[in-house]
């Protein structure tokens, strides 16, 4: 083996194809993330079909293989209802939220019903309605237990994107295919081994970016709890009898 | 103290500030109340006593509508909290119907049950602000008022992580006070505390009695706060009111062998 | 005098039925399911082989988006496609428990030297998609003169190492799920490591372990439709043939679709109620 390094054009395409897995990323978690909160808290609805509705779609969400509910979405779909093929970054990113919602609704209720139920009840005592409780209590509480999960979530979901490869996308894995053909004709090495090391590091490394990420947000979270200095020194004030010294 | 005028604010022409009728609720196979019926005058202290198990808590938690009662009917402040007019009789409300009855209620918990996102001032502000309509100044005004009456003024800005028990109970009581609630229910909210953080929120508690504006109804082990503070003392037990009255004759001369030895049992420690 | 309400309340003592407690080595309730799960794996393992897809000449009906009829012929080969896959996953999944449990050994190992690349394999392993290992798998064999295996062979392969990998991370969790205090009094009742081992920490990590293997194995018939990419005849590639020669790729992909969950939300479940009772063994 000459080197571990590949030809500059071929990290050129390389990183095209970054390009294109971290677009289809960005789509997928952004829908993932609203299916998430969306299904999460329907799952806990008090209507019945709300509920029912739910645990369907999170049951065949987390169910189905992702690679057959991309070839369903991107391929039979569109000619199953008669549309165009639209862009296949747009269905392969559909594709991939479908799927990242099931599993992120799962956390999502979990991280609901963790919650103190006392502070449910502190919000109905002071006359809450249901979407304030949700808004302004139980979700903000929520996002500390969620944030976790939700980062290997989106780590499973980096994984998946590789599969657009196999639907004619030319992202990271279709661009490594490519340079792998290139060296067979250049004969540059019949070390397959180097191609894909290279593929495989730069998946790692954006694996360890998401993982940066989300500690970051879990460390802005818990700023949160951690409230200001006292304002005036309690000692100075007025003793008022039978409160303070 | 002596029982005030029943207090017009409160409750319109005279009316009880609280009424409960014929109300049930069970757990399972458990009846925790029993056709339960109960008059608190407006402005009246109540304090209701009773050996655990005996259900007083939950009379409060199905008059803050954190339970629902299987049967009967409430009223406060004059308006049936669960049931609406319909023609000449009663139906079950809608859940808006309830929420405005429910405005005139508030709580505070034996767990306090802080937001422990937020910091104390904004604890407060946040049901003036998303329920009340009030602007966020106004809020923000009225909330350290509040704190200040509590002797709280200096952790406006600090989080319930940060305050000691008897410091987040006392933002507790005046979270639940920026709602200016007709009704206050305090479900044995020095129960968690150690016993020298009690003292505080104790004197708390007299003050806000000592106004005279909110009706009150605590569950608690204190007697010595009872006999000071209530107008009537119920005593509680299996689902029933054991006996009713006030202090000196509940707590220091009891006509039920029940409020006796539920009496006893408490002193001997 | 109020009797307080016990924890029994409504029943006497004489109705609260005493059952001794059982491990759960011991409960029929947890032994049979899994002796009915290995009986399917070695039916598996031993009868189902590949074979091509053969079906009779049938043509499907030009215009329309979606032929019933046609759907339903090609079940019998969705059904033959689904055993190949349920093959490979049980035999890359046995692969990827063995070899876990070795790669955990060395991530617990106490010295440095080994600890450290172990961590970094699994490590690594774990964060990179499955598909470009399989890739790297398929053009690793094709290029080599020595290396040679079926398609099966390095399907069951690719998932067994990736596999191994979470469930090294499973085992670790289990073990180190068991209070150190049993550690400790293992030591002062002066147990050798084998019987520390055998009679104390593995019964009280497995019951730990064995649901996130569960989740893993289901996880890994999720991944093995990728199979077709080495030729497997399984679900996937069956779907695939079938839309090349007939050029009808909603009725394949959508029956592989339901075919598909038709095993693994069962699976899914069976996992749960395995957790949801292995669980309660160890309130």
């Amino acid at each position: 083996m000459d080197s571990w390094l590949l030809a500059p054009h071929q990290y050129e395409l390389l990183a095209d194809g970054a390009w294109i897995t971290i677009q289809i990323l960005v789509y997928a978690f952004i829908l993932g993330v609203l299916l998430s909160l969306a299904v999460g808290v329907a799952r806990l609805s008090d209507r019945q079909w709300v509920r029912g509705l739910a645990f369907g779609y999170v049951e065949i969400a987390r169910g189905i293989s992702s690679i057959i509910l991309l070839f369903i979405i991107a391929i039979a779909v569109p000619i199953l209802f008669d549309v165009n093929q639209a862009s296949l970054v747009v269905l392969g990113s559909v594709a991939l939220g479908l799927n990242m919602g099931g599993y992120g609704a799962e956390i999502v209720r979990g991280s609901i019903q963790a919650i103190p139920r006392g502070q449910t009840e502190a919000s109905i005592a002071l006359n809450l309605s249901p979407t304030q409780r949700l808004r302004h209590v139980v979700l903000p509480q929520a996002m500390r237990i969620i944030l976790p999960p939700m980062g290997n979530l989106t780590i499973e979901i980096l994984k998946g994107t590789a599969l657009v490869s196999l639907i004619g996308l030319t992202d990271i894995m279709a661009a490594t295919r490519t340079i792998r053909n290139q060296r067979l004709v250049d004969a540059s090495g019949a070390d397959v081994t180097v191609v894909f090391v290279n593929a495989l590091v730069i998946y790692f490394v954006l694996a360890q970016i998401i993982n940066g990420l989300f500690r970051l947000a879990e460390w802005r979270l818990e700023k949160r709890y951690q409230g200001g200095e006292a304002e005036v020194e309690a000692a100075t004030r007025e003793p008022i009898p039978g409160l303070t010294k | 103290m002596s029982a005030p005028e029943p207090n017009p604010d409160i409750s319109p022409k005279g009316a009880a500030a609280v009424r409960m009728r014929g109300v049930d609720k069970a757990f399972g196979s458990n009846a925790v109340l029993r056709e339960l019926d109960l008059d608190v005058e407006p402005g009246e202290r109540v304090v209701i006593i009773g050996p655990s198990g005996s259900g007083k808590t939950t009379i409060l938690r199905v008059i803050m509508t954190l339970e629902r009662p299987d049967a009967g009917t409430i009223e406060v402040g004059g308006r049936h909290l669960y049931h609406e007019a319909h023609g000449s009789g009663l139906k079950p409300a809608h859940e808006k119907h309830i929420r405005s009855v429910r405005s005139d209620i508030g709580m505070v918990f034996q767990h306090f049950n802080l937001f422990p996102h937020m910091t104390a001032l904004e604890n407060i502000m946040l049901a003036p602000v998303k329920v009340h309509g009030r602007s966020r100044d106004e809020a923000r005004a009225r909330g350290m008022e509040l704190l200040d009456s509590v002797g709280l003024a200096h952790a406006a800005n600090q989080t319930p992580g940060q305050l000691s028990g008897g410091q987040k109970q006392r933002v507790a009581i005046a979270r639940s006070l920026a709602t200016e609630p007709k009704v206050m229910l305090f479900d044995e909210v020095t129960s968690a505390l150690d016993p020298e953080l009690v003292g505080e929120v104790l004197t708390v508690l007299r003050d806000i009695a000592e106004e005279g504006r909110s009706t009150m109804m605590l569950v608690t082990h204190e007697m010595g706060f009872a006999r000071d503070v209530a107008d009537k003392v119920l005593m509680f037990d299996a689902g029933q009111v054991v006996e009713a009255g006030p202090p000196s004759q509940v707590l220091d001369d009891p006509q039920e062998e029940r409020t006796r030895s539920f009496l006893g049992a408490v002193r001997e420690h | 005098m109020s009797t307080p309400q016990t924890l029994t309340a409504g029943r006497s003592a004489q109705e609260v039925p005493y059952r001794p407690h059982r491990a759960w080595y011991r409960r029929l309730d947890v032994l049979v399911p899994i002796a009915l799960i290995a009986l399917g794996y070695l039916f598996l393992i031993v009868a189902v082989e590949e074979r091509s897809f053969f079906r009779t000449r049938l043509t499907a009906k030009g215009g329309e988006n979606f032929d019933w009829m046609y759907f339903w012929h090609l079940v019998p080969l969705m059904w033959q496609g689904l055993q190949v896959l349920a093959k490979a996953t049980v035999l890359g999944f046995t692969l990827a428990a063995v070899l876990g449990f070795l790669l955990a050994l060395g991530r617990r190992s106490a010295r440095r030297a080994i600890r450290w690349p172990f961590a970094a394999f699994i490590e690594f392993i774990r964060s990179t998609p499955l598909l470009v290992q399989l890739f790297f798998a398929q053009a690793f064999v094709r290029a080599s003169d020595t290396v040679s295996l079926s398609p099966i062979n390095i399907l069951v392969l690719v998932l067994g190492v990736h596999y191994a990998t979470y469930c090294s991370e499973g085992y670790r969790a289990g073990i180190n799920s068991v209070p150190p205090g049993q550690w400790e009094a293992a030591t002062a009742l002066n147990l050798g490591p084998v019987t520390t081992w055998t009679r104390v920490i593995i019964p009280q990590a497995v019951p730990n372990v064995l649901p996130a293997l569960g989740n893993y194995l289901v996880a890994a018939f999720k991944d093995a439709p990728l199979g077709y990419i080495v030729a497997v005849p399984e679900l996937l590639f069956f779907a695939n043939t079938v839309r090349g020669n007939d050029f009808r790729p909603t009725e394949p992909y959508i029956l592989a679709g339901i075919g598909f969950l038709l095993v693994s939300i069962p699976a899914a479940w069976a996992v749960r109620r395995l957790e949801r009772k292995i669980a309660y063994e160890r309130t």
